[in-house]
């Protein structure tokens, strides 16, 4: 689970990690008020959605508007909320539909000495959380860890003992962090790496972490997504969470207990286990389709979720043909049978059905379906499906 | 011979009075299963599918002597489900449980890793079958059957399928094993390919691998060092778009890492034959076996 910008700034703020001090702004009254309040001569307005490159990021009605921008009076504060406040954010995430801002971060200015690069995640080769620090900080990471790894330093820890000074030491060495700072950098760092076990954290990132003029560490950024599985243990995470972020069609499948992704292409699928899914996407391009989701209906799937997992389908206007394709095993053939029947009656095909069963109640499962009046284009194997499919879509 | 798992393995079911584990315990034992027994804390001395109901792991192993445990206890207790059968001496962990938080396996995985004595496989994983011999977790049974093909996967039905493909042929199946599709699973591809290659059955290997992490890397360089039976392998996700999760917690392409293209490349170097297509699984073992 994703959250924005300033909640993890909160967050942070309650372990007593450094952020600068910022007011949340959902009107550009608010801005013009928060920018008072915070009393300084500068201030920074930032779109709040959970995409990144939000800096280069631009507003779609108004091309010239940044997602981040430096103001330095009330006025100025007020004016950029208002460009930004209720329009569309265009950034290299989000795709160039961009994503609606809802609120806008209003944060103190902070002096800025040097930028660097911090983050937590679990490395699953090594089975532990590993904290990355850079000195490219403010960069994208992935680029920088594709052309200079040598300057990406990980230090792996215990979740339990936590991040040790003597790391936190060898980390400023190798950053080129001095004096005074360290002791800014162990309590930064160490915090750090204690709230992203506490949290359940799956991604922690500070970028840029900053080095002040007066030699403190701040974070400038603040990243956090939630490991989807711990959130049972934290109802006050799960809170923050921001429907409006996510893609409704995800969202509606994800309160079924459904697994879905939204794609580009025209050939909607409709498949029992995440990797048969992926598999079945796949050999749709493979003969020359376009799959226009991942859908997995899981293992014990009753007809009423297979059922909305058809009206998700159809209501995807791009999709032009349908492809099920199931593998029994605690799935029975006869419930996706009688899931198909059911969303015929409820929602009507629109577009061509491609069938293909296999496993638990196979011959049962067939039956249903060639009794019945629905036009279906049964498959007997996955090539079979995927060319009738394919030709169905046109 | 087989590996982890066979005809005389004694089974425990931690969980078995759940709904979820009493249906899968009852599909074993038709199997063929040798389950023994069942765990459930504060359900001691109650029976369930006939079988006796421990409250601790330790008793189930004084009073049953059992060799492996199906886990199938919800995510919150699954971390301690799997520590207290280690501890009790359990040699052989299968943990089918969905939706375990991350940390609480990293934990679990710091246990184990040096265990040489202990293999747990999972979570979130369909289990472990010996065809015709014993059946460990939720896969359909009846499409499997004996023979000399070691089948290991990421993924539960795309398994099935697999195995499916190779019963059609004529391939039966030495033993089949689920790794889970988590970030942290106790077992990896490499720990599976060591037993396959000592295994005396097992003539060829066949992995199903996803997006996302590096096992798939790591595996095919293991092959290519040690692996002289025919190796095949899959990989699911290749028009998967990056940044977004496929299912599995582990299938995520992310910073450009964990590719399929990257994937393919490191197997075909390893001299693994690949399938191109998922329905092409079944013949890809073949042809590799006729090299």
């Amino acid at each position: 689970m994703k959250i924005h910008e300033y909640q993890a700034k909160e967050l942070l703020r309650r372990a007593k990690i450094a952020v600068p001090e910022s007011i949340v702004a959902r009107t550009p009254a608010e801005a013009a008020a928060a920018f008072k309040k915070l009393n300084g001569k500068i201030a920074v307005v930032k779109a709040q959605i959970h995409a990144g490159g939000r800096g280069k990021g631009t507003i779609k009605s108004i091309p010239e508007q940044r997602g981040v921008q430096l103001v330095k009076s009330a006025d100025e504060a007020e004016k950029v909320a208002k460009n930004i406040l209720g329009n569309e954010l265009v950034t290299i995430q989000t795709g160039p539909a961009g994503k609606v801002v809802n609120q806008v971060l209003v944060e103190s200015g902070c002096d800025i000495a040097r930028e660097l690069y911090l983050g937590i995640v679990i490395d699953r080769a090594v089975g532990l959380p590993v904290l990355m620090a850079s000195s490219e900080g403010g960069m994208n990471i992935e680029e920088v860890a594709a052309r200079t790894p040598e300057l990406i330093f990980k230090e792996h820890f215990d979740p339990d003992a936590g991040l040790q000074a003597y790391q936190v030491r060898k980390l400023c060495h190798k950053l080129g962090i001095k004096g005074a700072s360290v002791r800014s950098a162990d309590s930064f760092m160490r915090s750090l790496s204690k709230l992203f076990v506490q949290l359940d954290c799956s991604l922690v990132e500070i970028n840029p972490l900053v080095v002040t003029g007066a030699g403190d560490l701040i974070a400038l950024d603040a990243k956090i997504t939630f490991d989807d599985n711990a959130m049972f243990r934290h109802p006050d995470l799960a809170e923050l969470r921001d429907i409006a972020e996510e893609d409704p069609a995800e969202v509606r499948a994800g309160q079924a207990g459904l697994s879905y992704v939204q794609l580009e292409g025209n050939i909607g699928c409709l498949v029992n286990g995440a990797g048969l899914a992926m598999s079945t996407m796949d050999l749709i391009k493979l003969h020359g389709g376009e799959p226009a989701n991942f859908l997995d209906v899981g293992g014990g799937a009753q007809v009423d979720q297979v059922t909305e997992a058809f009206r998700i389908l159809l209501a995807d206007k791009n999709v032009k043909a349908v492809l099920v394709n199931i593998f029994g095993g605690i799935m029975r053939c006869t419930t996706i049978a009688n899931a198909v029947l059911e969303a015929y009656k409820q929602v009507g095909f629109n577009v061509p059905l491609v069938v293909r069963l296999e496993g638990t109640e196979v011959a049962e499962g067939r039956k249903i379906l060639s009794e019945s009046d629905v036009d279906i284009i049964s498959a007997m194997d996955l090539t079979d499906a995927a060319n009738k499919v394919v030709a169905a879509a046109g | 011979m087989s590996i982890l798992i066979n005809k005389s393995t004694r089974v425990v079911c931690q969980g078995i009075t759940g709904k979820v584990g009493e249906f899968h315990s009852k599909n074993c034992l038709e199997y063929g299963t040798k389950l023994v027994c069942g765990v459930t804390p504060g359900k001691g001395g109650q029976e369930a599918l006939g079988l006796p109901v421990y409250d601790t792991m330790l008793e189930a192993v004084e009073e049953q002597g059992v060799d492996a445990t199906m886990i199938f206890v919800p995510p919150a207790f699954t971390a301690d489900a799997i520590l207290e059968a280690v501890d009790a001496g359990v040699k052989v962990v299968i943990a089918i449980t969905e939706g375990v938080p991350v940390v609480d396996m990293v934990r679990v995985y710091d246990v184990i890793k040096d265990r040489d004595d202990v293999r747990l496989v999972g979570p979130n994983c369909p289990g472990v079958i010996t065809p015709e011999e014993c059946k460990i977790g939720i896969m359909p049974g009846y499409i499997h059957k004996k023979g000399c093909v070691g089948v290991m996967s990421r993924s539960g039905t795309l398994t099935y399928e697999a195995v499916w493909q190779l019963s059609e042929l004529g391939l039966g199946q030495s033993t089949c094993v689920g790794l889970g599709g988590d970030p942290i699973v106790g077992t990896s591809f490499i720990d599976l390919l060591k037993l396959y290659q000592a295994d005396g059955e097992t003539e060829a290997i066949i992995m199903m691998g996803e997006i996302g992490g590096t096992a798939e890397e790591e595996a095919a360089a293991f092959v290519k060092e040690h692996v002289t039976k025919p190796v095949a392998a899959f990989i699911a996700g290749r028009t998967a778009p990056p940044g977004k999760r496929m299912g599995h917690a582990g299938a995520i392409i992310s910073g450009g890492k964990g590719t399929a293209e990257e994937k393919i490349a490191a197997l075909e170097d390893a001299g693994i034959e690949v399938a191109q297509s998922p329905a092409d699984m079944g013949a890809a073992v073949k042809r590799a076996m006729a090299r």
